[in-house]
């Protein structure tokens, strides 16, 4: 069953041609990474995706059906973005921003609110700090709280930008688990990343992504296994 | 049974996204890495970022066997040698080899869609499999090697050759899958029969034939006479080598590995697509190789398109088994003979004449090439002794050249019957 099925998608910004006619597909309950060098284009793809820019060409099919323009729609068709820089509502507390995160389904379910406590059993440090302003928390713990913000939505798919940005390895480890948890809870995950090895690492599947072109694509097993992605995103080859 | 279940019931839709993504990726690496294509994009004004549907493909360049010999040995590769780690190789010791390499996954790839058609065929890790398919540069033997070890099948990795010793083994070690060439196999029920040899006493279950084209009266002689299941295979060396296609249980076409070969079949005359169904020449691009990709690959064997849906479940499209070729290529025991590798010797040695014809028989149940060349007076009437040397010069050059053994037959000047405009070159009387 394909989640996400992406063709030929091209975008720019201005007249610099960013996306250059990707293709790309997740299928369900997988987790599929996206990995490629500063500049390579894949934060302009997820904008694509969640409908923050407008693509100039291709077609992104979301579940079966092509996705509508505005963002908010999108997100109510079961697409959440957690972008990169976490973006969390610095000066309101945790709670309020978890809230802000089921915004659209609030509007239909008055009910979509309970949702906060599958994220506190999930985010346990979030109930703790559930009064506390949100820009107090340390950037493991916003990371943490973006990812909650985004599942508020009860979302089918869940796209990550760069979740390790930032952080301390040990915290990083900490995000991937938490990750691959939110599959086994039955999300389905397209993660974006600069540290390959990790992100391969917790994927089905991954793309590399090179100047606005998918250059490979694979089984993640495949592409940690092959030269070139270890010497352009995992550095050295043994024996090398 | 299935070995990779999910795979090999992709639906249609969501094989043709896969296709379409493997393509774009491969057209990305072969016009960077690979300077032939980059050239051959160029000049024909091809942008491979402009690639939009699997239909685009047509307005892709061919490949052919020549340009692989233009190339010789690493000019197609797409990768560093050093990320290559097998390298295999047709027949030929002068310029007309052709050399393809794999890396790692080339080889685990390889591995699996070769243990997708043992499956297919009914091979599981409890069988014991005789590979009677030579070994060394030929990709049969390695081929089928790595499939059936990825089942974790029993593999007895005996090549191909002196059958009374293959009959021992095969009963000795309790064979129960037999890989060969089908016309092998028919020569070891012969020899079974002449040695006395029953079928109860061997476990054969099954058998895997490919290398050569066969016809369905073989097979049922096949199964009759050695009491198996005989399922069909199909690959060639400068796409991968076996496990492009290969036929299921049903028996009834061979089903191809769509998601890691694309397939067209052409017209050979017109180069148009041949209308759905009707028989043509198989072009196929590879979609996952990384060492050695090829785009359009011209194979010049005919078949036709199965595209009714198998009872298996495989929603692979099924390929008729080959029926023949687009060129002058002889497959002799199996192995690929082009007219022109023996021409290249014949020039090569002194006393010959340009004038020569190959004779290709079956001699009981294998293939017999005798070529028979014109050679210069002096020659001909030359003492016994000096023409047996020269003929086994002959022999010996042709053996290195085309891997197998040749009958050389000596003839006078001008005795070989001349034809206006294209040469009589080959008569095969198989």
């Amino acid at each position: 069953m394909r989640m996400l099925k992406i063709k030929n998608l091209t975008a720019a910004y201005g007249r610099v041609r960013v996306l250059k006619g990707i293709s790309l597909h997740v299928n369900k309950g997988e987790i599929v990474c996206l990995i490629g060098a500063n500049g390579a284009g894949k934060t302009t793809l997820l904008s694509s995706i969640s409908g923050l820019l407008r693509p100039l060409t291709g077609e992104i099919i979301l579940n079966g059906t092509l996705i509508p323009r505005r963002a908010d729609k999108i997100v109510a068709l079961g697409c959440s973005l957690v972008p990169e820089g976490r973006q969390v509502f610095a000066p309101m507390t945790v709670r309020e921003n978890l809230i802000l995160g089921a915004y659209v389904q609030y509007r239909k379910d008055k009910k979509a609110l309970a949702g906060i406590e599958t994220v506190y059993d999930l985010f346990p440090v979030l109930r703790e700090r559930a009064e506390q302003l949100a820009g107090t928390l340390s950037g493991g713990e916003q990371q943490m709280l973006a990812m909650g913000r985004a599942l508020m939505a009860k979302p089918k798919l869940i796209m990550l930008d760069e979740p390790s940005t930032g952080l301390a390895p040990l915290i990083v480890k900490n995000i991937f688990k938490i990750i691959q948890r939110m599959r086994t809870a039955g999300a389905t995950v397209l993660l974006i990343e600069q540290n390959a090895r990790a992100a391969l690492k917790i994927a089905d599947r991954g793309y590399v992504i090179e100047t606005g072109k998918i250059i490979l694509q694979g089984p993640a097993s495949d592409l940690l296994n092959n030269r070139d992605v270890q010497r352009a995103y995992l550095g050295r080859v043994k024996g090398e | 049974m299935y070995w990779q279940p999910e795979q090999e019931r992709i639906s249609r839709s969501e094989l043709a996204q896969l296709q379409l993504e493997r393509l774009q990726a491969t057209l990305y690496r072969v016009a960077t890495h690979v300077p032939f294509y980059r050239r051959k994009f160029k000049e024909l004004h091809i942008d491979p970022d402009g690639f939009k549907s699997l239909d685009d493909l047509r307005s892709l360049p061919f490949t052919y066997k020549q340009d692989l010999r233009d190339n010789y040995p690493y000019g197609l590769f797409a990768v560093p040698l050093r990320d290559v780690v097998r390298l295999h190789a047709s027949s030929g010791t002068t310029g007309q080899s052709t050399v393809v390499g794999y890396t790692q996954n080339d080889i685990k790839n390889w591995s699996d869609l070769v243990a997708r058609i043992m499956t297919g065929a009914g091979v599981t890790k409890d069988d014991v499999v005789q590979i009677a398919f030579g070994y060394g540069l030929f990709t049969g033997g390695f081929g089928l090697h790595y499939g059936s070890e990825r089942i974790g099948a029993s593999v007895i990795p005996i090549s191909s050759g002196n059958t009374k010793r293959q009959l021992r083994i095969m009963r000795d070690f309790k064979t129960t899958t037999l890989v060969c060439t089908p016309s092998y196999a028919l020569l070891m029920a012969d020899v079974m029969e002449e040695n006395g040899i029953s079928i109860n006493e061997l476990s054969l279950k099954f058998g895997l034939f490919g290398g050569e084209p066969w016809s369905e009266a073989m097979r049922n002689e096949i199964q009759d006479k050695l009491a198996i299941s005989a399922t069909d295979n199909y690959g060639l060396s400068e796409v991968m080598g076996p496990g492009v296609a290969g036929e299921c249980q049903e028996r009834h076409g061979l089903h191809i590995n769509e998601d890691h070969f694309l397939v067209e079949i052409i017209n050979p005359e017109t180069l148009e697509p041949a209308a759905p169904g009707d028989l043509g020449e198989i072009v196929i691009t590879t979609l996952t190789k990384e060492a050695f990709p090829v785009i359009r690959y011209r194979t010049r064997d005919l078949t036709r398109l199965l595209p009714e849906p198998c009872p298996c479940g495989r929603t692979f499209t099924r390929m008729e088994r080959v029926m023949g070729r687009t060129d002058d290529m002889l497959i002799i025991k199996g192995v690929n003979v082009y007219p022109s590798q023996i021409e290249a010797v014949l020039l090569e040695v002194e006393g010959t004449k340009p004038h020569y014809q190959i004779v290709v028989e079956r001699q009981g149940r294998l293939d017999k090439i005798t070529v028979m060349v014109e050679v210069i007076e002096a020659i001909f009437f030359d003492q016994m002794k000096k023409q047996r040397q020269f003929i086994d010069l002959i022999k010996h050059r042709l053996a290195t050249e085309l891997g197998i053994g040749v009958d050389i037959k000596l003839v006078e000047e001008k005795s070989l019957e001349r034809s206006e405009g294209k040469a009589k070159r080959i008569i095969d009387k198989r």
